[in-house]
């Protein structure tokens, strides 16, 4: 029988003779970044908000307007959204009937909304896992009911990040949620807007991805 | 596998590069940037000295059971629906990429930024074969549209400012009106590749770390390109080289940490995009195949010296390349390698022969800049000089390819005069004795001086030695 | 040993003097090297001057000739071993080992042991590594000499050797030397830990990129406006004295040693 590749290459890996031995890894650098509770979120906002991220505060109860009003104010004609989430029924229970900007539910393949996606859309909206305190970024697990390309095509992304879901940083957040059991077929960290400094090393937001990323943070248990 | 065609012309691009003022100004311009952004970051001492010691013996880890965390990652990846092939040359790995290509009928392919396939010349074999493969990251955009190969691994356009950008935009570019104004000149970026994305069949991206462990491909970036290609497409193809496996998820934060402020000052990118597997059961989008491509090229054969692995440990974040005082004045191109700056170094010869590439181990000062900067600890300087040492005084029996291959008979012999000079006392104080007396009789003509005379006064050496000197003065000998 | 071969730091920015620290000793042996031999003897007496003045009895093999490096860095290691091992038969006993210089001082500190691996004299090797000392490093870390300044006001920059820094890890003890001198204006280059580009051979090898080196490094120094780059390696000494001689300017390169010696001793 033929020797594949694979098998050439495993065999010459594992023929090599003497290998150095694994040396030990000392995770302490990684463990001990810790902010208070109460500075994780000031901290996130901070850092993202120096790459351009947006941020609007709101409370459980007043998310869904708050969502609402950014779009409405901001010009955007359609948000795009995944309708089978607790927050997606939410934001669609208290969605306006009027007219005005129009909720557009993401429930088909991309096969067959691409066009609409990549041309009618003007914002999508995502809930997020969590956020990363030490250097700012939110943590979206795409799903069934929240696909990759809501946070990546339309021009604006609107995320909803609970305060309390941040992590100190993302070595933890990954080992506390324990991650390693099972990942799903995409998970993202997402710091801001898109950018580049391709040019002259000159920093240009909306290369690719989204131009803005505005954060809908929610302070569970705050009143008003 | 070494390179076939002419010997690469290392001294004359360099010395064409070093008379570019605009070239010199744009790196010297860059790479201070980059310098600063970097230390900014690392700022505290001892964070930087406990992380690099981490991401250190991570990447050790990597290589102290490389072949068993390969065949887990493949595991890992079959598990979840990531179909796994491997290349032993970049020619099985083109013909691999091309084989999925066709089964889908794919001629219009989109790219996220790999140095694999730029060592697979991949898009230049894909035109070959009528398919369009599209660099969708800015900085590759820019130079595939004029027709070059990067200049950084990191920035491969940094070679270019933006008059020259915008002038290159403007003849290529149908629908572009001229300006150089960054912001305008990304919206043009971003208006072309969109459409592309929209249109690609396929979609092709590097890897920057395989998690074992999970069977998870990692992708760091700003631009949002990579997730465009990997993401839209209905299949994504990623190819990686043998040494970017890590074995545990928990391994990933020091070296995406250490990656991402080596490279570019930032403590985190845009994204960080983590795959593990095609469409899930209910997605409504992502690629229905994801394809992963495993090439050695040479890497195994690197692998077998246990001094030598170390090269295998970088993680492409270019730290070494931007505190180089050679490339900084240089630039890529002048290496005519894939990889250039020291990591370039020590890592082509070993793939292209100590024999043909002898030109680019001697280009150093041995100075360590690159060396204080490797977030992974790479003895880069050791790595040089004993490449050196194989290059001249290897033979047959040594791992690296074309070992002794670089000696020259002019040098065998200077060095073994040097030694008998060296070695016995008597000689050295003949040789020094003609030196001192001599000294005004020096030409400065030598072909070995005339380099040195041609920007500095002819060394003059001192009338007597430290050694009569010393003996004057009384100092004892024992 | 092995595990070695992964690993390289150079950790100049941040790391304090070696925690060795040994008791002033009463005789020392000095390694001049084989580049001031030739072209700063007057340095290299200087640096003798220097620890006899702190009564030390400071010996000189006659037989002394190269460390090595030269034929190390080209990748001779077989004529280097042998030049390195008739240089540390003329060391015996545990006295340090004191070096105008940081490249020389380095290769036997940092390369003999590597040199030596398998060699049947490895561990003497190891031991003579282990005395090496670079000449303002053992003034500073282990004679922490006192200086007092005799001289006129000067202006000077200060040039570190790459190795030096690198290998040696050494920080600012010479800066801390120069500070001591209350009529010398220390000016610091702007690219001050950037390569002159001497290399060595590389110097000769590619010798376009080299004096692309040079030139850059002179003319940092001739914007700080001193008169005088002083270094304490004498290949740096040679390129950029060299540089700075042919175009003709009034600066002049000089070593620490010999700069210390001057401005310090009794008229």
């Amino acid at each position: 029988m033929l020797e594949t590749a694979r098998e050439k290459i495993l065999a010459r890996l594992r023929g090599a003779g003497a290998r150095l031995a694994a040396p030990d890894s000392d995770f302490g650098v990684m463990a001990r970044k810790t902010w208070p509770a109460v500075g994780r979120y000031p901290r996130l906002r901070r850092m993202m908000e120096a790459v351009k991220a947006e941020f609007v505060e709101a409370t459980e109860a007043s998310w869904p307007q708050a969502v609402y009003e950014v779009v409405r104010s901001q010009g955007f004609s359609t948000l795009l959204y995944g309708p089978g989430t607790p927050a997606g029924q939410l934001l669609s229970d208290s969605w306006p009937a009027a007219e005005g900007p129009r909720l557009v539910p993401y429930n088909r393949p991309i096969e067959e909304t691409k066009r609409q996606l990549f041309d009618e859309i003007d914002a999508g909206f995502t809930t997020t896992r969590g956020g990363i305190a030490e250097t700012g970024g939110l943590i979206v697990w795409p799903s069934p009911e929240e696909p990759r390309l809501l946070s990546l095509v339309p021009p604006v992304h609107l995320a909803l990040l609970y305060t309390d879901t941040i992590s100190d940083t993302f070595w933890q957040a990954m080992r506390s949620e324990g991650w390693s059991a099972g990942l799903p077929p995409n998970a993202l960290l997402i710091s801001g807007p898109s950018k580049t400094a391709d040019i002259e090393q000159t920093l240009a937001y909306g290369v690719h991805g989204p131009k803005r990323l505005i954060v809908v943070a929610v302070r569970r248990g705050a009143n008003t | 596998m070494s390179a076939e065609g002419p010997s690469p012309a290392f001294r004359p691009a360099a010395a064409a590069a070093l008379k570019n003022p605009q070239l010199r100004a744009n790196f010297r311009r860059a790479m201070d940037g980059l310098m600063a952004k970097r230390a900014a970051v690392f700022a505290d001492p001892v964070e930087w000295r406990d992380l690099r010691a981490l991401g250190s013996a991570i990447r050790a880890r990597t290589l102290a059971r490389l072949p068993e965390l390969l065949e887990r990652l493949e595991q890992s990846c079959l598990r979840h629906g990531i179909r796994v092939r491997w290349a032993e040359t970049t020619e099985e790995a083109n013909a691999i990429v091309l084989e999925i290509l066709k089964a889908h009928g794919a001629t219009h392919v989109v790219k996220g930024k790999s140095m694999v396939s730029e060592e697979m010349h991949l898009n230049d074999f894909l035109e070959e074969h009528g398919i369009e493969s599209l660099e969708s990251d800015l900085g590759e955009y820019i130079i595939q549209l004029d027709g070059e190969t990067p200049s950084h691994i990191i920035m491969p356009a940094i070679h270019k400012n933006r008059q020259q950008i915008a002038r290159l935009f403007g003849q290529k570019i149908r629908e572009a009106r001229y300006t150089e104004d960054v912001d305008e000149l990304t919206a043009i970026a971003r208006r072309v590749l969109r459409k592309k994305f929209f249109e690609a069949e396929a979609g092709i991206s590097g890897v920057n770390f395989a998690v074992a462990e999970t069977g998870t491909l990692c992708l760091v970036e700003n631009e949002g390109n990579g997730r465009m290609s990997t993401h839209v497409p209905p299949v994504h193809i990623a190819l990686m080289g043998i040494e970017k496996v890590v074995e545990k998820l928990e391994d990933v934060p020091p070296l995406y940490s250490l990656l991402t402020r080596s490279a570019t000052g930032q403590t985190i990118t845009t994204y960080f995009n983590m795959i593990t597997g095609p469409r899930g059961q209910g997605e409504k989008d992502g690629p229905t195949e994801v394809h992963l491509v495993i090439l050695d090229n040479g890497r195994s054969r690197i692998f077998a010296d246990t001094e030598l692995s170390a090269t295998l440990k970088c993680i492409r974040c270019g730290a070494c390349m931007n505190h180089c005082p050679v490339y900084t004045r240089i630039g890529g191109h002048a290496y005519e390698a894939v990889y250039p700056g020291p990591i370039g170094k020590i890592l082509t010869p070993q793939t292209e022969g100590v024999g043909r590439r002898h030109d680019l181990l001697e280009a150093s000062s041995l100075c360590g800049a690159c060396v204080e900067v490797c977030p992974v600890e790479i003895p880069i300087v050791e790595l040089l000089v004993r490449l050196r040492r194989e290059a001249v005084q290897g033979d047959r029996s040594s791992a690296v390819l074309q070992a002794g291959q670089g000696r020259h008979v002019l040098e065998d012999v200077t060095w073994s005069l040097w030694e008998a000079t060296h070695r016995y006392p008597s000689l050295y104080r003949l040789m020094a004795f003609a030196a001192t007396r001599l000294r005004r009789l020096l030409p400065s003509g030598l072909p070995v001086l005339s380099a040195w005379t041609s920007v500095r006064a002819t060394p003059r050496p001192a009338s007597r030695t430290l050694h009569e000197l010393v003996r004057k003065a009384g100092v004892p000998d024992a | 040993m092995m595990q070695r071969h992964h690993r390289a730091s150079y950790d100049s920015e941040m790391s304090p003097p070696e925690p060795q620290r040994p008791a002033k000793p009463a005789t020392v042996y000095y390694y001049g090297t084989c580049l001031v031999d030739l072209f700063f003897p007057e340095a290299g007496l200087s640096g003798i001057r220097l620890l006899q003045r702190e009564g030390i009895r400071v010996i000189f093999r006659q037989g002394q000739t190269c460390c090595g490096q030269p034929a190390f860095n080209s990748g001779y290691h077989d004529q280097a071993r042998a030049v390195a091992r008739a240089q540390i038969d003329l060391f015996p006993g545990s006295e340090p080992i004191v070096v105008p210089s940081g490249s020389c001082a380095a290769m036997m500190k940092r390369h003999y042991p590597a040199l030596f691996e398998g060699d049947p004299r490895a561990e003497e090797a190891e031991a003579f590594a282990a005395r090496v000392f670079e000449l303002t490093q053992f003034l500073s870390n282990v004679l922490d000499i006192q200086l007092a300044d005799r001289g006129e006001k000067v202006r000077v920059t200060w040039h570190p050797s790459c190795h030096a820094l690198r290998e040696m890890e050494i920080g600012d003890e010479p800066k801390r030397l120069l500070a001591q001198l209350a009529n010398v204006e220390l000016v610091p280059l702007s690219r001050e830990r950037e390569c002159c580009g001497f290399g060595g051979t590389f110097a000769v090898r590619h010798p376009e990129i080299s004096a692309a080196m040079v030139e850059d490094k002179a003319g940092d120094v001739l914007s700080t406006g001193a008169p005088i780059v002083l270094s304490g390696d004498g290949g740096c000494l040679l390129n950029i004295g060299g540089r700075l001689a042919a175009m003709g300017r009034p600066v002049g390169a000089r070593h620490v040693a010999e700069f210390l010696w001057e401005r310090t001793r009794e008229r």
